[in-house]
């Protein structure tokens, strides 16, 4: 059986940033494992601009931006395999893969990174009721068909979910000619930049319907028209607000789901709320040498910080290779969110392992304006930070130092809130 | 006078911005706050500009279709004519990022380039 | 002119046409959708009954028997799932217990083996997920789950490689008497034929109306579905029904062959015989139905909804035989559950009548056995690498939820009736079948469509008909 140091699952954003991370940090044994035909994700179907202003201070379109990770895993010699899917990972770190070269061939990895990204959630999750006619796509199957292959799936189009991938379809499917009718979103605000709503809707006269969802499908073989209805504050629709719009598709943005199915096989912890792998500090699941990170992990909205993100897991997994980990003897300290804060990552931090620096990133469940983002060190409040809006779109984050830590030496629980002003 | 509304785009707050105008001039703007929602509001009644992105075809390549963008903003209303331009379009493989694919799109001066590599078969 | 039509590529039309293709005969099956198993035998429980809920003495009561018996053997020949795991009906109250008793009872007199009515600690033990306040139950071990998809798909095959001609896209539109037998109008033109079988489904009224002055009226009966992911796939291990009781009939709760959770049917009667489209009254039904036998139902874990239309006869029994104001034309009508279960026996016996009526002679060359597509989870390691050696399309995963190669894909496409649809790929294969619905694997199944058909993408289609998937190429209208 061949080895490996680290075994890198997934070889878009996350997989390609922790790979070079994990060569930088002295790893040179590493193999990516893509399970498409090119390096690089989702990226490469993500053709519009907004990605890498943190990461290198320019707007770039996906490919750019996956480019730029490509050519550096290329310049490091960084050894990938496409086409190839892994079946499934044993908890002793027997990779088991496959492709139409090497057949069905197992690795020994020293350390797996788990970077296998996220999936849409389809139609059947959101139970809608009616006919299941050709033209309903979730917006990202349609984002590969106009994008990758130059097919439109339709003429007329209604979008389901104001998520960004889904505004981002409206705008594009507007420039390849279709017209976009109306974006429905369930909730009482839209799950997309604010950014993405006046370039992608407003600037092309697309109504955004907020509190609304779809109530029926019509058309028995391809699509005919959709039925929209406004939604109570428990999302029931409300009768009498129903509303017919003719249509030959139907984009659902309505949410990601981290793929895991094959940590899941490995024995590796989840967090029902993420529905990714629970993580302490090192981003190391609750199986020793295997590591997380981006979409897989947990839903992101923005690329750099899945870089930022798996280029810590990289850096941790070559740190567990070499054997150069944190001393012993550090303490384990909860993070527990609460009021508002959905979950973090980590949800565990070890003070002997942790870095001079930790961001924890969190989501909340509710748009909240004029708050406070508190952690509270036990019962202490140590960060208060006053912002005007946070929201349940936009990925939180709070900062922690390993010296501020030290300073309390019988802290067991750091509490994460939002706090009204 | 005129008055236009706007949306912030700079946070998640999407503050409602109102622009009074007297001709190409803006008197005030109100609904912002912040000072980048100042900003933002003037420069979008005086110039509005954005980057398009769109595809061609490839011949010969590893890929049907090469993702292409505006090599800098454009205006506004000048974005239908450079989609219009790229109809038709189609380039041999290689394409490398940056090759320009329409020169001086829809006579904006600005090309539209390649975003992505697209090898020979 | 032939010497049968079976008008319908259902399972009873299926299973009719391969047990006729015994016999020395000129048969042919006229199919309106593009593909077998597009309506009633699509969209159902999936389920083999044991037989206990026919009235004793019907034909139902004696085809759903023999069907079940006939089931196991069926599936090894012709190579389809099918698992005997056995089904529990949930009595939660001691007042309900005659009922119960009675199921029991004419379960025995119908022929069923092995029936037992269990006391609460024992189906607890059996299932620990049903509810607590479960009284009793009766446990059919010869119940079982069976892939309707390829059961059907697998006797049509089968009827085909004994000579059985299919003809798809074709409606009967006008059925006329002739001299020599019965002249079927269709979309694609006329089909002359001695002998006719209405195997026809939802629409078995329509042609039996057509020739016969005794009328017979089917409703369509609507049951809406949900089905969940594979990780609840073994909340129930066994089939749970309801015991009927002055509150309703209840839902069953399932596992599938393929490891998901089932969870329907409701029952609404409607006039649209193509009323295929779910309503979320009757899911929000499922949902509060299924809870009250089964506890802990992750309904958040369902992938998707679905409706299929019983065939339901105002009788409520199988209609099965010639018409004695239309020599010539039998029917096959009335197929409602426990249909799915029968089939094997219906085709028996409408061969049967076919035989004694045309004095048909046995082949020496039927073919008794089909081989199904190559599931390669079923291989041992060192098979499947030797496998992919041989084939490289079956080291390329297409499907990444339910892990479907193209190598599958490929036979679904070239075997005899092979996909010509996406959804003809996925009752094959179960590609697109698993948790993302196709989101991902649907382009690539299309681009494997276009390629093996030799036509262009935008001519691939969801199901037939006018459901094509994509419509234009980008800027063509700009």
């Amino acid at each position: 059986m061949k080895s490996y140091d680290i075994v890198i699952i997934g070889g878009g954003p996350a997989g390609l940033a922790a790979a070079v991370s994990a060569k930088k940090n002295g790893i040179d044994s590493i193999l990516i494992l893509e399970r498409d035909k090119e390096l690089g994700g989702i990226l490469n179907q993500c053709i519009h601009n907004g990605f890498g202003l943190h990461t290198f201070k320019e707007e770039l379109t996906g490919p750019e931006y996956a480019q730029r990770f490509i050519d550096q895993a290329k310049e490091l010699e960084i050894e990938y395999k496409l086409n190839t899917m892994v079946m499934d990972i044993s908890h002793e770190k027997v990779v088991t893969a496959m492709n139409r070269q090497d057949g069905l061939f197992e690795i020994q990895a020293k350390a797996v990174i788990l970077a296998m990204g996220c999936r849409e959630r389809s139609r059947g999750a959101l139970n809608i009721p009616g006919y299941r006619p050709a033209g309903i796509y979730s917006a990202g199957t349609a984002q590969r068909l106009v994008n990758m292959e130059g097919l439109m799936p339709g003429r007329e189009v209604v979008i389901l979910g104001s998520g960004d991938i889904g505004l981002i379809m409206a705008r594009r499917m507007t420039f390849e000619g279709a017209k976009v009718k109306v974006v429905a979103e369930l909730m009482p605000y839209s799950g997309g930049l604010k950014r993405n709503i006046v370039q992608c809707l407003d600037d092309y006269g697309i109504p955004l319907k907020l509190s609304h969802t779809v109530v029926d499908i019509k058309g028995k073989e391809r699509l005919e028209g959709v039925t929209l209805a406004e939604v109570d504050s428990s999302g029931k629709p409300i009768p009498g607000t129903e509303e017919f719009y003719s249509c030959d598709t139907l984009l659902l943005s309505v949410g990601l789901i981290p793929e895991n199915e094959i940590s899941r096989g490995m024995g590796v912890e989840m967090s029902p709320v993420t529905s990714g792998p629970k993580v302490n500090e090192s981003l190391e699941t609750n199986i020793e040498g295997v590591f997380a990170c981006g979409n897989v992990l947990h839903v992101h909205d923005l690329v750099d910080f899945v870089s930022q993100e798996a280029a810590t897991a990289g850096k941790n997994a070559a740190a567990y290779v070499k054997g150069e980990r944190g001393a012993e003897g550090g303490r384990d300290i909860r993070l527990n969110p609460v009021e508002g804060v959905r979950y973090t990552v980590p949800v565990e931090i070890n003070t002997a392992r942790m870095d001079e620096n930790l961001t924890v990133r969190f989501r909340v469940g509710a748009v909240y304006k004029n708050c406070y983002v508190s952690a509270y060190f036990d019962d202490e409040r140590v960060i208060h930070r006053k912002r005007q809006i946070v929201a349940p779109g936009e990925m939180e984050e709070i900062k922690l130092t390993k010296e501020q830590l030290q300073q309390y030496p019988d802290l067991e629980t750091i509490t994460v809130k939002i706090e009204e002003a | 006078m005129e008055v236009r509304n706007l949306t912030c785009i700079n946070c998640p707050m999407g503050c409602p911005l109102t622009v009074e105008m007297e001709g190409d001039e803006v008197i005030s703007v109100t609904g912002n706050t912040c000072k980048r929602g100042d900003t933002y509001a003037r420069k979008e009644v005086s110039n509005p500009t954005r980057i398009v992105t769109s595809t061609v075809k490839v011949t010969g390549g590893k890929a049907d279709m090469v993702s292409v963008k505006t090599r800098e903003d454009i205006p506004k209303g000048k974005i239908f004519d450079c989609v219009k331009a790229l109809k038709g379009v189609e380039v041999k493989a290689p394409v490398h990022i940056g090759d320009v694919i329409v020169p001086n799109a829809a006579g904006t001066g600005i090309d539209i380039v390649a975003t992505k590599n697209v090898e020979e078969v | 002119m032939y010497d049968v039509i079976i008008i319908g590529g259902g399972v009873a039309g299926a299973a009719s046409a391969r047990e006729l293709s015994r016999y020395k005969v000129n048969a042919c099956v006229l199919e309106k959708e593009e593909d077998v198993c597009c309506g009633t035998s699509k969209a159902n429980s999936a389920i083999v009954h044991a037989g206990y809920d026919a009235q004793t003495g019907s034909l139902m009561a004696k085809l759903n028997v023999r069907g079940n018996e006939m089931m196991e053997q069926l599936s090894k020949d012709l190579d389809f799932p099918f698992k005997r795991t056995g089904s529990l009906v949930i009595c939660l109250n001691e007042e309900d217990m005659p009922g119960l008793q009675a199921l029991y009872d004419r379960g025995v007199a119908n022929g069923v083996k092995d029936l037992q009515i269990l006391n609460r600690e024992q189906v607890l033990e059996m299932e620990p997920n049903i509810v607590d306040n479960v009284y009793a139950a009766l446990y059919a071990p010869t119940a079982g789950i069976v892939c309707p998809f390829n059961l059907n798909i697998a006797l049509a095959e089968n009827a085909y490689e004994n000579g059985v001609d299919f003809k798809f896209n074709t409606e009967v539109q006008n059925i006329r008497k002739t001299e020599e037998g019965w002249a079927l109008e269709t979309n694609q033109g006329v089909y002359e034929t001695k002998y006719v079988v209405n195997a026809a489904g939802v629409y078995a009224d329509k042609f039996h109306n057509m020739v016969s002055e005794k009328k017979i009226h089917i409703t369509p009966r609507r049951g809406d579905y949900c089905l969940l992911d594979k990780t609840a796939g073994n909340h129930v291990s066994r089939t749970i029904f309801a015991l009927p009781t002055k509150y309703g009939k209840g839902v069953l709760v399932t596992p599938t062959v393929h490891g998901n959770l089932l969870v329907g049917p409701t029952a609404i009667d409607i006039d649209d015989k193509e009323g295929t489209s779910t309503t979320r009254e009757g899911l929000d039904e499922l949902i509060t139905k299924a809870g009250q036998n089964v506890k802990n139902l992750p309904m958040r874990q369902v992938i998707t909804s679905f409706a299929g239309l019983r065939a339901h006869e105002d009788g409520h029994e199988f209609l099965i035989g010639e018409l004695e104001d239309a020599k010539g034309f039998v029917d096959c009508a009335g197929i409602e559950s426990p249909g799915l279960t029968s089939c094997p026996a219906i085709g028996e016996m409408v061969a049967d009548i076919l035989k004694e009526k045309m004095g048909l002679e046995e082949k020496e060359n039927f073919i008794a056995t089909r081989k199904g597509i190559l599931d390669p989870d079923t291989l041992t390691k060192e098979e499947r690498a030797e496998l992919i050696q041989k084939e490289p399309a079956y080291g390329n995963i297409i499907c990444r939820c339910e892990m479907i190669t193209e190598g599958e894909i490929i036979d679904a496409i070239r075997r005899p009736l092979g996909a010509k649809s996406l959804d003809g790929v996925k009752r094959r294969t179960r590609a697109g079948m698993g948790r993302c619905q196709s989101g991902f694997c649907s382009p690539r199944t299309m681009e494997i469509l276009a390629r093996e058909w030799g036509v262009s993408m935008s001519d691939i289609t969801k199901t037939g008909g006018e459901s094509r998937l994509v419509v234009g190429t980008n800027k063509d209208t700009l």
